[in-house]
């Protein structure tokens, strides 16, 4: 059965590369970047006829380790290099950022990454402690398997199991929509739709983090703490189509794709 | 010839759509079932209801299923929001059946039919907008069980004001003017001829009503608070087995998708049940009524 199938690739493979000089990229790896890649991909795919993007999402480490292995031209890793990893070539395409929010009422200055971490842990169950009104804090969390809630819990160190919410919500808008005219609330929502709502009269705020202002801006110039970068790799230097595809991806010509996933394009 | 081949032409395709209409049922339940049959492997089926709380993970053994809290809300839920439309829409019918003249029953009824045509969406966002801001005030976050019970109840009212009518509009004619002839009050003959008639049909509006309740997610999602606890008040956040779906499945992985796959099995279990209950309401009256007649 599996031997077949494998034949039958091969023999698809042969007649595709003798057919056509049909190229196929393979691109694998976090499933935070491959909604926006599979974009980017449909996109240069247009601009390349007899090209191929095969998009596939299986976490950040397989996109490491098939980059690696040579089972993918391209590997998509949703954060910063480690030290181990500087054999490979990195390229950002975008910064997936994170703001906290309030309703547009509550008068809280900002908040310190050590404020956030108690307030998640219920340590401080009140906003006049941490200099906003006298009332309660209404914790509102996204349900499992979010980015925006992998950013959250990695950046204030807790786990998911120690957090007890009033609120799970599902995306971004849902998200909005449940902070919006709820004094005693706080949420975190992906700092494009965040700023993008915030300008339409939505009433939220968005709360500074560690003194510094959150924003697309911010993020973008790799200011604000809350945020990580969305990264593409090659194992070596890239050569012809696939240096064409890194740098499209990487290009003006995409920015639009990357605030459509609410992602913040990179300056 | 020509008569007959027309006729069996018309069989084959109405046999071939019933078929299909058959397969597609076994199709998605077999899918499902298969689906969830790597997580009852993997996990088990008692970690489903004895692990401590619902933290998933795509592997097994990292993670925790206890799908009982979701099982509870979606009970809660259901239950709550029968207990207020089920009456409410049984009084509604027999108001247009009995007292309402008939332009007011055929606007009720216009009413009615327009309520059960608003998709559930629209339903979840007045639900966030106007009556979780209403409960807040009451107690707070706002989103909570409570929220879900109106929204639901809401949602079904139709479905059981409808359905509820047309069984008492079934009630034989005779029965009515032999009661009437009787010299029996109208408060009499609803309550001691008609309802006893259409009890069967009652039943089944409301058990109806059950199961949209059960399988209900868009307004759900929005309003219940999604927290994963066996709610102590109507005023705690819960998180239903739709709810539950919706939230995860678009990320979930491995053991965790399938253990997904599970929910949507209980949530199967449930209605099939439901549906069973009313069917035996329905035979058991077919009896009832052929021992009378």
């Amino acid at each position: 059965m599996r031997i077949r199938g494998f034949v039958a690739g091969l023999a698809f493979a042969l007649l595709a590369c003798g057919g056509t000089d049909q190229a196929a990229i393979v691109v694998t790896g976090s499933s935070t970047v491959a909604p926006l890649m599979a974009e980017i991909a449909r996109r240069f795919e247009e601009q390349h006829p007899g090209v191929r993007v095969d998009v596939q999402t299986g976490g950040s480490s397989r996109g490491i380790s098939d980059a690696r292995k040579g089972l993918a031209d391209v590997g998509m890793v949703s954060r910063a290099p480690k030290d181990s990893e500087s054999d490979l070539r990195w390229f950002m395409v975008a910064r997936d950022g994170v703001s906290l929010i309030v309703d547009a009422s509550n008068s809280v200055p900002g908040l310190s990454k050590e404020q956030v971490r108690r307030i998640y842990r219920r340590e401080i169950s009140n906003w006049s402690e941490v200099g906003g009104p006298d009332l309660p804090i209404t914790l509102v969390h996204k349900a499992q398997g979010r980015s925006t809630l992998e950013v959250f819990l990695e950046y204030f160190e807790l786990e998911d199991k120690e957090i007890s919410p009033d609120v799970v919500v599902g995306d971004n808008e849902q998200g909005i929509k449940t902070v919006a005219g709820d004094p005693r609330a706080i949420g975190y929502v992906s700092v494009g739709t965040a700023e993008y709502e915030a300008g339409r009269g939505t009433s939220i705020r968005l709360v500074p983090l560690d003194g510094v202002e959150a924003s697309v801006a911010s993020v973008g110039q790799g200011r604000f703490p809350l945020s990580r970068q969305l990264n593409i790799v090659t194992s070596d230097e890239p050569q012809g189509i696939v240096a064409e595809l890194i740098q499209f991806a990487s290009s003006e010509q995409v920015h639009d794709l990357v605030e459509a996933q609410f992602f913040v394009p990179v300056e | 010839m020509f008569q007959w081949s027309k006729d069996h032409l018309l069989l084959l395709w109405l046999r071939l759509a019933a078929s299909v209409c058959a397969a597609i049922l076994l199709l998605v339940a077999g899918f499902v079932l298969l689906e969830a049959f790597e997580a009852l492997r993997d996990i088990g089926p008692v970690r489903f209801a004895a692990d401590a709380s619902w933290h998933p993970a795509s592997e097994a053994d990292q993670g925790l299923y206890n799908l009982v809290p979701m099982l509870s809300a979606t009970l809660f839920a259901t239950l709550g929001a029968v207990l207020l439309a089920g009456p409410l829409g049984i009084a509604s019918a027999l108001f247009c059946q009995f007292y309402a003249p008939a332009w007011v029953a055929q606007l009720q009824r216009r009413i009615i039919g327009l309520l059960s045509g608003i998709p559930s969406v629209v339903y979840g966002f007045w639900g966030l907008v106007v009556l979780v801001p209403l409960i807040r005030l009451q107690a707070p976050p706002g989103p909570s069980l409570l929220a879900g019970i109106l929204i639901l109840a809401i949602m079904i009212v139709p479905t059981v004001a409808l359905i509820a009518e047309s069984s008492l509009a079934a009630v034989p004619e005779a029965y009515l003017l032999g009661a009437n002839a009787l010299g029996i009050s109208r408060v009499g003959i609803i309550f001691r001829v008609a309802i006893p008639a259409a009890r069967s049909g009652l039943l089944t509006a409301v058990i109806l009503g059950a199961g949209r309740a059960i399988g209900e997610t868009m307004a759900i999602l929005m309003v219940c608070g999604n927290v994963v606890a066996v709610p102590e008040s109507v005023f705690a956040p819960v998180r239903t087995l739709t709810a539950n779906i919706a939230l995860e499945m678009a990320y979930a992985m491995g053991d965790h998708r399938s253990a997904l796959f599970v929910t949507g099995v209980v949530l199967l279990v449930m209605v099939v049940g439901l549906v069973a209950v009313t069917a035996s309401f329905a035979t058991e009256t077919t009896h009832a009524e052929s021992t009378h007649g």
